[in-house]
């Protein structure tokens, strides 16, 4: 069931006394736990019903190791992935550590809190001993515990009850570009009762190694509060990046996250919701674009526990060349969580032969008074909407590229945050056209 | 075999016992299945050669098939020796002498259908004289039709009077060895209708099975075949929204459509079989094959179907889409209660280029009644183009009721697109409270919910039934909630 | 002045449990009041009798609207009586579209009101005019009612419904939970715009949020199927800072 793993061994003994938090206790026991817990299971194979469509042994045969001192990054090397200086509250991390000097100086209103995660375990471990690690689910084997043995910095951020952020957090991950570098992170976002947040992730790499990034996120919402999540996963495409992205809501809580992936040679975007008090809502959204060989596997778990709370998936991949993406996506409905309202759409465009959508939709419901839909479609372009539009003097490689944008542009229109969208059609106006500026202008209109 | 069904043995040894003749020539065949009894109702019924070869081979082929097993629907083995399988039409020795010596609950039903005395006199089998003056009413009908070109008229006519048709498409759709039902019926059909439309002729009504000679008596081995050719449409309908007693618990029918090109052809069934009493005893086995062959370039065919009773529904009404830009579509109200089961759905196969299928199946499940929806949907290699969009949803009333759907999506061509949604909903005190809060009644809330729900079949309907389902519904759903 | 609504010693039970234990509350016309408690004081229970929820089984006591007996009304009766209950958790009526259960709630209550009843253009400018006042997208009006809405948007279409049949006592059993504060700011607003003397409200809030919006005249507080105590707006933030552990105690305390 697995692909051992004894390389990381040697390395974790190396450097584990160097990793942020050894001067406290339970998180020097819980490192020491993961590691032999990783040790123990290694990467997953196919055999494992949660990695059925995602082969990692090419993975395993690379021995990554961290980066021993965050390679130096201008502030200009930045500029591409600022959202053109939108003012937004700013942590950027380097292979894996916050780099202060690239940090604007920023005043948080009172009641938040943003700091480095190391600086946190260094400084005051005893705030995360009972956060760290909650939100992991004991059952999911492979990355978690080789994320817990090796993690390295991360962003903290705390809302106090009622606290609203006006501006978005924006937490910006970029690679130097070293090969066979790991980087690991771990992020922790608790937000108060009543509490208000939108938080950036934007995974981003100079160059084009071979690398692997494994991130944990872990977000806790107390009652009435709110959180927008973005996870914009743009690495290279030689690298690997496992991501994880639990959370715990309570009553009335609201949490919406949008998962765009475009980078990456092998990804693996999980994200796991548990609905834990009544009337707790979540949306999820996803825009996954491939080609080449990209092979990138969305697989998302929602629990609804408590009655009332509603959950609502809408996910879309458009597919070119031999890539392949896969879509999996669990709702378990427990036997308390009456009146549930779960809905989950799942659609994939196919824009060659040989790229493949594998889609797993799973519902298991134990309660009997729910509303459960689903939808799911896998196809190519319509060949009556591109026809129609070349009767309206298009060429057809122009119908196309629009049907295309159109496909992932409902996806997008679903972002509340102007800059991030606008960003992201840029990005997509310019993938889809390439250089052609005058269909860049026509896609964006 | 099967071990024998002591309700069906109940019911047809009285039938047995008390009318009986012992003149077998000309009332029964005994009960029993083999092929001497073939020989006798093909005898019967003067049949050519070719179709008595026809049902001996269906025959031999059936005995050779497993009893088939849905995991969704369970019923007691059924004894097929015991059954006759050839009676003349029903008997009037022990028919009720007046609409006072018929359950009075069913008399309610007609009541609440808006049923005319004179109807429900025919329906309820009551053998009076020429009440209803149906022999005449269909012969006009017949004529006028005829100017066109068009024959419509029973099976057996049709098998005197136009063989070579009969031999040219019977079991050219669902061939006698395409599954366990089809081949019985295949072996023993009794009659059935038979509608045959010329090129380019557009038939201007809509054949209804009240107008053909003989509509009361409609067997429990029924066979049907429609042919469209060229350019031709016609619209059929089905079943009537009064209860069906019979006494025969087991039907089997079989109805093939054959569409040539550019021709459509409209199914529509609205049936109300006798759902057995509350505690489900007594009621009607319905296990049905329709089938339509979409042979030439832009045929169409769609079933519409709104069906309650019986105590447990098998029917798949599929369209094989060989032509190009062939046409199948699918429109289904399924309703089971207290406790029926329905297993039900359709299949359609895509085959030509660009053919298009639509599947709108909506089940409504109350007090105990169970709903299960199987659907394939089918894209052969060849099938450039496909397109698809399906969508089941199911309605609960109450909180002991279940649906399940089982789709299998088969697509074996890359520019196919296939769509598929399902929904399950439930009608609950929640809803109804909801409503009352706001100043409208329980009633009017159910009505408005679930004819919301129907909507997109009822549209389907022609306008008649459309308003006949919604009474149906009405009906069959009183005191569900609650 | 008369009082719009009298409770007097109400017990309610569900399936053998009680839930209310005593409840003594008069409402006059013009007055808010707002009633807070912990998780399962009994709050939802309370709102849902008013509304006349069968389910509930009123065990003693008495509840008058004006001078009418409510508790021999069934629930279509008294929202055509003026009473609207803005629910928790609204629930979803597939195949009934949200434009047709407003335009029928609203000739039903303008019919027993002795008004006529809106035709379709006059009814669409109406509803129209309301929805763009709470921030709705229009086209939520011709989907089925609640299905596929946001909780936020739930909660604005409950909203909606109010300002459209403008009842005499309006009960809003949790309106704020589950919304933003832009949405909170809006569904209060669309309340206060209801505000004068003919009229009642009663606000049931597990978050003292919302009465910084809406003034209440009157806070009380239910724990434990009881009133426990009563007072005005400074109340409120009292149970903000303290909670509400020091009453449950002081209660506990004072029951044999």
């Amino acid at each position: 069931m697995s692909i051992p793993q004894p390389a990381y061994q040697e390395t974790y003994l190396r450097l584990h006394g160097d990793l942020p938090g050894a001067g406290a206790a339970w998180m020097t026991h819980m490192r020491n736990s993961a590691l032999s817990a990783f040790q123990q299971q290694g990467f997953p194979d196919t055999r494992v019903e949660a990695w059925k469509y995602t082969d990692l042994r090419s993975l395993g045969r690379h021995a990554f190791t961290p980066a021993s001192d965050s390679g130096e990054i201008t502030e200009a090397a930045l500029e591409p992935w600022l959202f053109n200086h939108e003012p937004m509250h700013r942590l950027v991390f380097v292979d894996g550590r916050l780099a202060l000097k690239l940090c604007p100086f920023q005043t948080l209103l009172s009641g938040a809190a943003l700091t480095s995660l190391a600086a946190v375990l260094e400084q005051c471990p005893d705030e995360l001993e009972n956060l760290l690690g909650h939100t992991l689910d004991a059952d999911r084997p492979g990355f978690d515990t080789m994320n817990t043995a090796f993690l390295q910095d991360g962003a903290y951020l705390k809302l106090e009850r009622d606290a609203v952020l006006e501006q978005p957090v924006h937490l910006l991950f970029i690679s130097t570009g070293q090969a066979e570098r790991m980087t690991t992170v771990r992020n922790i976002i608790t937000a108060g009762p009543g509490s208000s947040a939108t938080v950036i992730e934007s995974w981003v790499a100079l160059g084009d190694a071979v690398s692997l990034t494994n991130t944990i996120t872990e977000i806790v919402l107390a009652e009435n509060a709110s959180l927008q999540h973005y996870k914009l996963e743009q690495e290279c495409d030689s690298a690997t990046h496992i991501g994880g992205t639990y959370v715990r809501q309570q009553r009335d809580s609201r949490f919406t996250s949008h998962s765009i992936t475009l980078g990456g040679q092998l990804v693996r975007n999980e994200l796991d919701v548990n609905l834990a008090g009544r009337g707790a809502e979540c949306a999820l959204n996803g825009l996954t674009i491939t080609h080449g060989r990209q092979h990138v596997d969305n697989n998302t778990r929602i629990n609804h526990h408590q009655p009332y709370a509603s959950s609502n998936e809408w996910y879309k991949g458009i597919l070119d060349d031999r890539s392949r993406t896969v879509f999996s996506g669990r709702i378990v409905v427990h036997p308390d969580a009456q009146k549930t309202r779960a809905q989950q759409s799942n659609h994939s465009l196919l824009l060659s032969a040989d790229a493949e959508a594998d889609a797993r939709p799973q519902f298991e419901i134990y309660a009997d008074n729910v509303q459960c839909t689903h939808g799911c479609t896998v196809g190519a372009l319509d060949a009556d909407a591109l026809f129609y539009l070349r009767t309206r003097a298009l060429d057809s490689e122009t119908a196309r590229k629009l049907l295309v944008y159109a496909f992932a542009a409902d996806v997008l229109e679903r972002m509340r945050l102007e800059p991030v969208r606008r960003y992201l059609e840029r990005q997509l106006a310019g993938r889809l056209a390439g250089s052609d500026a005058l269909l860049q202008g026509t896609l964006l209109h | 075999m099967a071990i024998p069904n002591t309700q069906i043995n109940h019911l047809l040894d009285r039938e047995y016992a008390a009318g009986f003749v012992t003149d077998i020539d000309t009332d029964r065949v005994p009960p029993g299945l083999n092929e001497d009894a073939i020989r006798l109702i093909s005898a019967k019924k003067q049949e050519p050669q070719f179709l008595l070869d026809w049902r001996l081979k269906a025959y031999r082929h059936w005995q050779t098939m497993p009893l088939p097993q849905w995991s969704s629907v369970h019923y007691p083995p059924i004894d097929y020796n015991a059954i006759s399988y050839y009676s003349s039409p029903k008997s009037r020795k022990h028919a009720p002498a007046s609409l006072e010596e018929i359950d009075p609950k069913l008399l309610e039903t007609y009541a609440k259908l808006g049923i005319p005395l004179e109807e429900q006199e025919l329906l309820a089998g009551v053998a009076v004289d020429a009440v209803f003056d149906s022999v005449s009413v269909a012969t006009t009908y017949k004529n006028k039709l005829a100017e066109h070109g068009i024959i419509f008229c029973s099976f057996s006519e049709a098998v005197r009077d136009h063989p070579d048709l009969i031999q040219q498409y019977l079991g050219s759709v669902v061939p006698p060895t395409d599954n366990f039902y089809a081949s019985l019926n295949s072996a023993v059909f009794s009659d059935g209708s038979f509608v045959f439309v010329p090129k380019g002729v557009r038939c201007p009504m809509e054949l209804s099975t009240y107008f053909r000679i003989n509509a009361a008596n409609t067997g429990q081995f029924e066979r049907t075949l429609i042919i469209a050719e060229e350019g031709s449409y016609v619209s059929y309908l089905e079943g009537c929204t009064a209860p069906m007693r019979d006494e025969n618990q087991l039907h089997a029918a079989v109805v093939e459509l054959v569409a040539l090109k550019d021709a459509q052809i409209r199914y529509s069934t609205v049936q109300n079989w006798y759902p057995g009493d509350a505690q489900g005893r007594g009621g009607i086995y319905n296990f049905v094959t329709k089938r339509g062959a979409c042979r030439g370039d832009n045929a169409h065919i769609s079933w519409t179907q709104v069906e309650t009773g019986s105590a447990i529904t098998w029917k798949y009404p599929s369209v094989i889409l060989e032509g190009d830009n062939a046409i199948g579509e699918f429109y289904s109200v399924a309703l089971t209660n207290n406790f029926q089961q329905a297993d039900t759905g359709t299949k359609m196969i895509h085959i030509g280029k660009n053919t298009r299928s639509t599947i709108i199946s909506k089940g409504i499940s109350a007090r105990q009644g169970r709903n299960a929806y199987r659907g394939l949907v089918k894209v052969l290699k060849g099938a450039d183009g496909a397109r698809n969009y399906t969508q089941c949803d199911s309605l609960l009333i109450g909180d002991r009721c279940g649906a399940h759907t089982f789709p299998y999506i088969e697509v074996k061509n890359p520019t196919a697109r296939v769509e598929h949604e399902a929904s399950t909903s439930r009608i609950g005190e929640d809803q109804l409270f909801y409503c009352r809060s706001r100043g409208l009644s329980a009633e009017d809330a159910v009505t408005l919910i679930v004819n919301g729900f129907c909507k997109q079949v009822f549209n389907e309907l022609p306008m008649e039934f459309a308003v006949e389902a919604q009474k149906l519904l009405g009906v069959n759903l009183e005191g569900a909630v609650g | 002045m008369n009082a719009m609504l009298t409770i007097k010693d109400l017990h309610v039970s569900v399936d053998g449990k009680a839930i209310l234990n005593g409840i003594d509350l008069t409402i006059n016309a013009g007055e808010v009041h707002a009633i807070m408690g912990p998780n399962g004081s009994g709050k939802s229970t309370f709102s849902q009798v008013l509304a006349g929820r069968e389910q509930f089984e009123v065990t003693h006591g008495s509840i008058h609207y004006a001078d009418q007996d409510l508790l021999t009304l069934p629930p279509e009766d008294r929202a055509r009586a003026g009473i609207f209950l803005a629910f928790q958790y609204p629930v979803e009526i597939p195949g009934v579209s949200n434009i047709y259960l407003l335009r029928t709630a609203l000739n039903t209550i303008r019919k027993q009101r002795g008004e006529t009843e809106l035709d379709a253009m006059d009814f669409l400018t109406l509803v129209k005019e309301r929805a763009a006042l709470m921030r709705m997208d229009e086209d939520l009006l011709y989907r089925s009612v609640n299905t596929g809405f946001s909780g936020g948007e739930k909660k604005r279409n409950e909203i909606l419904q109010l300002l459209l049949l403008e009842p005499r006592l309006a009960i809003l059993d949790e309106t704020d939970s589950g919304l933003d504060i832009d949405a909170l700011q809006v569904v209060a607003n669309g309340i206060n715009s209801l505000r004068d003397n003919s009229r009642a409200f009663l606000l049931v809030t597990h978050y003292q949020r919302l009465l910084d919006y809406i003034k209440p005249d009157f806070v009380h507080v239910l724990t434990a199927g009881r009133l426990v105590k009563s007072g005005g707006p400074e109340l409120a933030l009292e149970l903000e800072q303290r909670g509400y552990g020091w009453l449950e105690e002081a209660t506990a305390g004072a029951t044999p």
